[in-house]
């Protein structure tokens, strides 16, 4: 196997003292941990094969926002931008707002250092989580964000993780840990973009204290052949509520697992996502909600376009240990297959322990449906632009249920303009159709 | 206007149109009537060429042109449209995306200037009026969790946008209560011009109290076997279809 860790180890970059010991933790279990097979379960569909090759040190770049490419949605608070996981100061904006604190890691002072060194990693089980690990191991510099206790941020939060094009494949490490203390209000939107030619290993963590509530939004919007292996990581006190919504665009190989922890009774957690591939990408979702106290509630709702000779994995795990009585927890993932060779699988796993719980799961695999494209096309609209309104239509709803107004306006013709470009689609735009121009009439 | 001769169809190896005619011209009410499984949906079904019927004979021109040779849409540019007997629901679609994206079609074939936003609003809001629907339904998915009447007051609206050439209601009126019923024939009446024509598909004679045809039409195993005019439905109602088999047989 390829050597993960070392060309990270080289990058000369100096650490605060207060980190070294998770370093080291997480370097000895990374160097004891074997990478899983496709013989693990957990990874039956996701090869890791894409990481067989030589990786290096994540390089600096300079260059300006323009040359980089980026496309950001306008969220009015502060926005935090690392560019191969450095920290790039020209490219961010702070805005002061009383409700929050925002820092790296190396700038916190000696009560952030206190608060992060506490909640660092105490979300993550590590066994299970070898990437994770990678993680810690090559931990030089984070995000850490704490929302105060009884307050309520102004504007959201932005993090964006840019990777620059680059000659050779490098790795970059991200790493963001959220404090929402007890009866904070907050919402944070995590944004990846960026390069063919990068690694990223991510891991955030979400602690959300009594009566938090949090709205958490994590887009990939990586290149095609991007690699991304990251876990969301959250623990909910008593009557927290975390909504949260992923959003992922392709890439070579995507792995993303997200574990929430309902720890305190009457906590929420509302969870949505939204996969599209194409080409011959792989996305793999792997969600596990742990539901270890009473009169918690989950609502989870994954929905995916794959096509061409894309693959897609869903598993969804839902687990109601024997104390979490008065449950409630729905799942559902739909998927949407437009070519013959592309693939999915979906597995929702309900394991339930208590005895007076409400659960429902379900998943499906379809084509766009026939009866639909008919209908479109019998009031006159080609069938190029029908098809791109059924798939837009398809995740749609998860889109219109976002809580910021600001991000819905910047994904919906980002999404409109994905469905303008697949194959199918470039001979149509090539005569001069627009097939986009009805969505969100 | 429209020519059908001789139209034989089949959907899975069975046989449904056995050799039917009919002729429409511009400004034309005609009225098919007929027992259930004679043909009459699927009549519609070939015309607006949905998947899964194969034509095995006959032909069919409208305006002029072999409607075989035409794409779905391309049929819709020239001014067929097929309200549908069972409305197809489009979660995640807006009615509003979805009427924008059909009449820009339309009027782009017909070399028409489209409608701006505001203009094309004030237009969907007028027909949401004229078959007494609530504004609402313009924003929600197209006839997502509609009722039925909802549903047949939608086609409507959309025949209303697209100003067709030849409408076919396809059962329209079947399962409506008395108002819906009355919209929907206010809709048709308000409509009816010299350049058009309607071709209305029913198993009832009570939408022909609202909506006077010029000819009426009795389809009974894929074939029309008796045309007269309004006078015959109403003989139809009173006998019922039977007669009528044991006349032809």
């Amino acid at each position: 196997m390829t050597d993960l860790l070392s060309p990270q180890l080289k990058a000369e970059t100096e650490v605060p003292d207060w980190l070294q010991a998770r370093r080291l933790a997480g370097r000895a279990a990374w160097d004891n941990g074997s990478l899983p097979t496709r013989k693990t379960e957990d990874w039956k569909y996701t090869s890791l094969f894409p990481l067989q090759q030589d990786f290096t040190a994540a390089p600096v770049s300079a260059d300006s926002a323009a040359e980089l490419g980026l496309n950001l949605p306008d969220l009015s608070g502060s926005r935090l931008v690392f560019v191969n996981g450095h920290w790039r100061e020209d490219l961010s904006t702070l805005v002061a707002d009383a409700a929050i604190e925002v820092v790296r890691f190396s700038e916190a002072n000696t009560e952030q250092s206190a608060l992060i060194g506490e909640h660092l990693g105490t979300a993550v089980p590590g066994a299970k989580h070898l990437f994770a690990m990678l993680n810690d191991a090559a931990l030089t510099d984070g995000v850490f964000l704490r929302v105060r206790a009884n307050s309520k941020a102004q504007h959201p939060v932005q993090l964006v993780w840019h990777n620059s094009h680059s000659e050779s494949t490098f790795i970059s490490n991200q790493r963001l840990l959220v404090l929402a203390e007890s009866h904070s209000e907050a919402s944070l939107v995590e944004h990846f973009s960026g390069s063919d030619n990068a690694f990223t290993n991510g891991v955030t963590e979400l602690m959300l204290g009594p009566g938090a509530q949090l709205n958490h939004s994590r887009l990939h919007l990586e290149s095609p052949q991007a690699l991304h292996i990251g876990g969301l990581h959250a623990r909910l006190d008593r009557d927290a509520t975390l909504e949260s919504f992923h959003l992922a665009l392709g890439g070579k190989l995507k792995r993303i697992d997200i574990v929430i922890n309902h720890e305190g009774a009457g906590a929420h957690c509302q969870l949505d996502g939204i996969y599209l591939l194409r080409g011959n990408e792989h996305v793999d979702y792997h969600t596990c909600i742990e539901h270890a106290v009473p009169h918690c509630t989950t609502d989870e709702t994954f929905r995916g376009i794959i096509g061409d000779k894309a693959r897609a994995v869903f598993n969804g795990r839902i687990h109601i240990h024997p104390d979490a009585q008065k449950t409630r927890a729905e799942l559902s993932n739909k998927n949407l297959l437009t070519s013959a060779s592309a693939e999915v699988n979906t597995k929702p796993e309900l394991e339930i322990y208590a005895d007076d719980v409400q659960c429902a799961h379900g998943a499906t695999v379809a084509q766009l449906d026939d009866a639909m494209l008919h209908y479109l096309r019998t009031r006159g609209i080609p069938e190029d632009e029908a098809l791109v309104l059924l798939s837009y239509g398809f995740i749609n709803a998860l889109v219109e249920t976002q809580a910021l107004d600001s991000l819905r306006d910047y994904l919906k013709p980002l999404l409109a303009d994905y469905f303008g470009t697949t194959a199918e689609a470039e001979a149509a735009v090539e005569q001069g159709a627009d097939l986009t121009r009805h969505i969100g009439a | 206007m429209l020519s059908i001769k001789d139209l034989r169809a089949e959907v899975d190896g069975k046989t449904i149109l056995k050799g039917l005619s009919l002729e429409i011209n511009a400004g034309e009410v005609h009225a098919i009537m007929g027992p259930n499984g004679s043909g009459k949906s699927t009549l519609g079904h070939v015309l607006s060429g949905r998947p899964g019927y194969e034509i095995t004979g006959g032909s069919v021109e409208f305006m002029g042109k072999d409607i075989f040779e035409m794409e779905t849409e391309e049929r819709a540019h020239l001014g067929l449209f097929l309200a549908f007997q069972y409305p197809v629901e489009i979660p995640g679609v807006s009615n509003m995306e979805f009427l924008k994206a059909a009449v820009d079609a339309v009027r782009e074939s017909r070399d028409e200037e489209a409608f701006d936003t505001v203009g094309f609003m004030r237009k969907a809001r007028e027909a949401c009026t004229a078959v007494d629907l609530d504004q609402a339904f313009l924003k929600r998915g197209v006839n997502e969790g509609f009722s039925g009447g909802e549903k047949k007051r939608n086609e409507l609206m959309q025949m209303i946008l697209l100003e067709p050439k030849l409408c076919i209601l396809d059962e329209t009126d079947s399962g409506l209560d008395i108002d819906a019923l009355q919209v929907v024939a206010n809709g048709v009446n308000t409509m009816r011009a010299e350049d058009r024509a309607f071709l209305l598909v029913t198993h009832y004679q009570r939408l022909l109290d609202y909506i006077e045809p010029d000819f009426v039409h009795v389809l009974a195993d894929g074939r029309i076997v008796k045309s007269g005019d309004k006078t015959l439905a109403l003989e139809l109602e009173e006998k019922g279809y039977g007669w009528l088999e044991d006349e032809v047989a």
